[in-house]
């Protein structure tokens, strides 16, 4: 707990304790710690003279700031347009088979995270997703299962592919 | 240092990452660091959107490069000196990746791939800076609006107001301290223009604002970037150093006493950010919820000071427009739409990807000769622009011009240039619903005719593709959708109901298919389609039985299967691994 505010103290510190930055701020501290935890959107809140109600309000309203702990992998896979037209929803499905959860979840045992993102703009290779940071496109259910599969085999193998 | 190789990785700059660092890891791991140089070029692979790789000396060249196998060249080839021959493009298939197609003209892309965006002597080796130069040392604020106006130039953003307008109203706004801000949201699925000019070119975009700066007395701008582009994040930030250590942002620029600097902020994942208010919400702290309009932000904008927002594009042609003449601008498009536009073409069309073209271009032209066709040969349905907001434009309209006025007045957009291709395999009302469900998800919640009024055209609209259609849910899609479009405060309101609209104006017959015969002609909506096996061609291998996630096919090895419709879920796997194609839709 002490770790997790030092971090959020340093990145305030970062971009000053100002209203202005909340955005950026909100978005580093998740980025770093994987969600926003009330203990940190209260120091926040108390860093910058904000009421706690005005730090939650504008953290639930982006999609990237989640206030709810994610699996260690976290799967965004893209649901717009461009993706669906060229065989997007047998990929989505094929993802909540593999990975035994709906879109929105996390897994009982905290590996995985299945989420949708917005165009990340890599369209022209869809169907799209994301896997932690790494972009996988032309996606099929076929290659859903070898990329959930290696993933899965990292951790077997200690993390060295 | 000497090394021993080079290695150019080229492609998509937000695609070629993970290969570069796994080609890094690699060469790190087998101690070849000091021997083995990674470079990255990026490049307008237009043709193919593949990974590329050249090692030099050896002049290999590799194609469709992941990760994984960029380890394996990096063991195989780096190491051990035995290029990897399944990966190595045939020579015969080598196309130029740098040949823009007949159709295009490159204004706003000319640098894209062509410079090392990291590099600012790059920019000004092809005339960097020059427009800045000559409109802080020879011309005055009015004289750049001359120019602009005689260019036409009009917002690429989406609304296509003209640029010099918009500047014109900053300017002659009071205030002792304005604001020059540059929109890369870029929210609309399917369009990447934007990004690839922040992060091939991200100078030419600097050097619009800076001018844009001097006409309206402003001396700090922001550029907001959503945070789905780290890379052109990275490259804007490195540009802006570089800007600084040149004296080209700052104070007392080109020695004339003009003062201007920039910040690049980060969005937070959310569509209505876009829109020009709800993005000075955002940058503001807020959360990015639309203003109402009146005021504008030329009067008041960022904490309630004279802003001029342009986006992205609009910015680049800035520079270019002003060194060679307004009028050399003016000559490109058509009566009203000049100059050239970028869009990316995605969807079921052969060649993806990023393109730029004079507007007034048709819509046939963009379609055949630049993206070369409908994939596969299928039948052309229909292109949806303007994303979420627009429409779509069927096949009567082929040869219709592109360009602002044609668009709108077939009930698309421009928007800011996604072109979404869909071909006979396209349920209409599948994607009508899919925007809506879109524009429902991204709906801030402020105003009550886009939270509720998306809502209920989503819950109609998931109705019918379920089969449940009524009599009568047409014509309340169109009188909702029209409300929707009068009564919500900003634009994402009043634009989210014209997928819709322009479906249904276009392809009723698709949807009365749907509500009256229980009927998906495009064989899309699940729960109007049934999955057959022929008895005559199966061969009874049971691959489809095994692979049926729900178990509802049974047979007998070497015996026709059947498909029991009440068991299964559709999901089209059993016609995937089937290899006689024996499973058909009906
Ligand atoms: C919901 C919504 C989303 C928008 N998204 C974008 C966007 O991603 N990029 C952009 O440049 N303009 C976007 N716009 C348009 C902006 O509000 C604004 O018109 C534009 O930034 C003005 O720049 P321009 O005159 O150079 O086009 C959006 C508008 C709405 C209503
Ligand atoms: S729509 Fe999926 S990446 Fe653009």
């Amino acid at each position: 707990m002490e770790d997790v505010l030092a971090t959020t103290d340093g990145i305030i510190d970062v971009h000053g304790a100002d209203q202005e930055a909340l955005v950026e701020i909100l978005r580093e501290v998740n980025e770093v710690s994987g969600h926003l935890s009330r203990e940190q959107m209260q120091r926040i809140a108390s860093r910058l003279s904000l009421p706690l109600s005005k730090v939650y309000s504008v953290a639930s309203f982006y999609s990237l700031i989640s206030l709810e702990p994610l699996g260690k992998h976290v799967v965004r896979f893209c649901q717009d347009a461009p993706c669906h037209v060229v065989g997007g929803q047998q990929v989505w499905e094929a993802l909540e088979h593999e990975l035994g959860i709906p879109f929105g979840a996390t897994s009982l045992d905290g590996e995985w995270s299945l989420l949708t993102t917005s165009c990340i703009g890599a369209c022209a290779v869809g169907p799209v997703m994301m896997v932690d940071s790494d972009i996988h496109g032309n996606l099929d259910p076929q290659k859903v299962r070898e990329i959930i599969a290696r993933y899965r085999g990292e951790e077997r193998s200690g993390g060295i592919v | 240092m000497a090394y021993r190789a080079h290695v150019i990785i080229s492609g998509d700059p937000q695609q070629a990452q993970p290969v570069t660092v796994a080609l890094l890891d690699e060469i790190g791991l087998l101690g070849l660091s000091n021997e083995i140089e990674v470079l990255a070029a990026t490049d307008l692979t237009v043709a193919t959107p593949s990974i590329e790789a050249i090692v030099y000396p050896d002049g290999v060249h590799y194609r469709d490069l992941t990760p994984d196998n960029a380890r394996l060249v990096a063991t195989e080839h780096l190491l051990k000196g035995r290029p990897v021959q399944n990966l190595m493009v045939q020579e015969q298939a080598v196309e130029p990746l740098d040949e823009p197609s007949t159709k295009e003209v490159r204004v706003v892309l000319r640098n894209v791939g062509v410079i090392n965006p990291e590099s600012i002597d790059d920019y000004i080796a092809q005339d960097g800076y020059a427009a800045l130069g000559k409109v802080l040392t020879e011309m005055t604020p009015d004289g750049v609006l001359a120019e602009l106006k005689t260019s036409a130039l009009r917002g690429r953003g989406g609304a296509g107001f003209p640029a010099w307008m918009k500047w014109t109203f900053a300017r002659n706004a009071p205030g002792d301290q304005k604001y020059v801000v540059c929109n890369g949201d870029e929210g609309d699925p399917g369009a990447f223009m934007n990004r690839r000019v922040l992060e091939g070119d991200p100078h030419s975009v600097l050097e619009g604002m800076a001018i844009a700066a001097y006409v309206i007395g402003a001396t700090q701008g922001y550029l907001y970037v959503r945070a789905e582009y780290p890379i052109a994040i990275r490259t804007l930030r490195v540009a802006i150093e570089q800007a600084r250590e040149y004296g080209l942002l700052g104070k007392d620029i080109f020695g004339t006493g003009f003062c201007f600097d920039l910040e690049v902020r980060m969005g937070a994942g959310a569509f209505v950010c876009g829109e020009e208010t709800a993005l000075m919400e955002s940058v503001q702290g807020n959360r990015g919820q639309p203003r109402t309009r009146p005021p504008f932000p030329a009067t008041s904008g960022l904490w309630g000071k004279p802003t001029n927002i342009n986006n992205v594009e609009t910015y680049a042609n800035v520079p270019q427009i002003l060194l060679n003449g307004g009028a050399w601008f003016a000559a490109m498009g058509t009566e009203k739409s000049k100059g050239t536009k970028t869009f990316a073409i995605a969807g079921k069309v052969k060649r993806t990807g990023l393109i730029e073209v004079p507007l007034g271009i048709t819509v046939r032209e963009i379609v055949y000769d630049v993206g070369g066709g409908v994939l596969n040969d299928k039948a052309f349905k229909a292109v949806q622009t303007g994303g979420p907001l627009g429409g779509c434009i069927p096949e009567k309209h082929l040869d219709m011009p592109v360009d602002y006025e044609s668009l709108a007045s077939v009930g698309s957009a421009m928007g800011s240039g996604g072109f979404i291709v869909m071909d006979e395999e396209t349920c209409m009302v599948d994607m009508a619903r899919f925007f809506m469900e879109f524009a429902q998800e991204e709906s801030c919640g402020k105003c009550v005719p886009c939270r509720v009024g998306t809502r209920k055209m989503l819950d109609i609209l998931e109705a019918i593709c379920a089969g449940k259609g009524k009599p009568g849910d047409i014509e309340a899609l169109e009188t909702l959708g029209r409300s929707v479009k009068i009564g919500s405060l900003c634009g994402l309101g009043q634009g989210a109901p014209n997928p819709v609209l322009s479906m249904i104006e276009n392809f009723r017959e698709e949807y009365e298919a749907h509500i009256y015969d229980k009927r998906c002609p495009a064989k899309v909506c699940r729960a109007l389609i049934e999955y057959k096996i022929d008895p005559e061609t199966c061969i009874g291998c049971t691959r489809c039985a095994r692979n049926c996630p729900v178990n509802a096919i049974t047979g007998i090895a070497r015996q026709p299967h059947v498909i029991d419709p009440e068991i299964c879920i559709r999901c089209g796997i059993c016609a995937q691994v089937c290899p006689v194609n024996a499973v058909s839709v009906e």
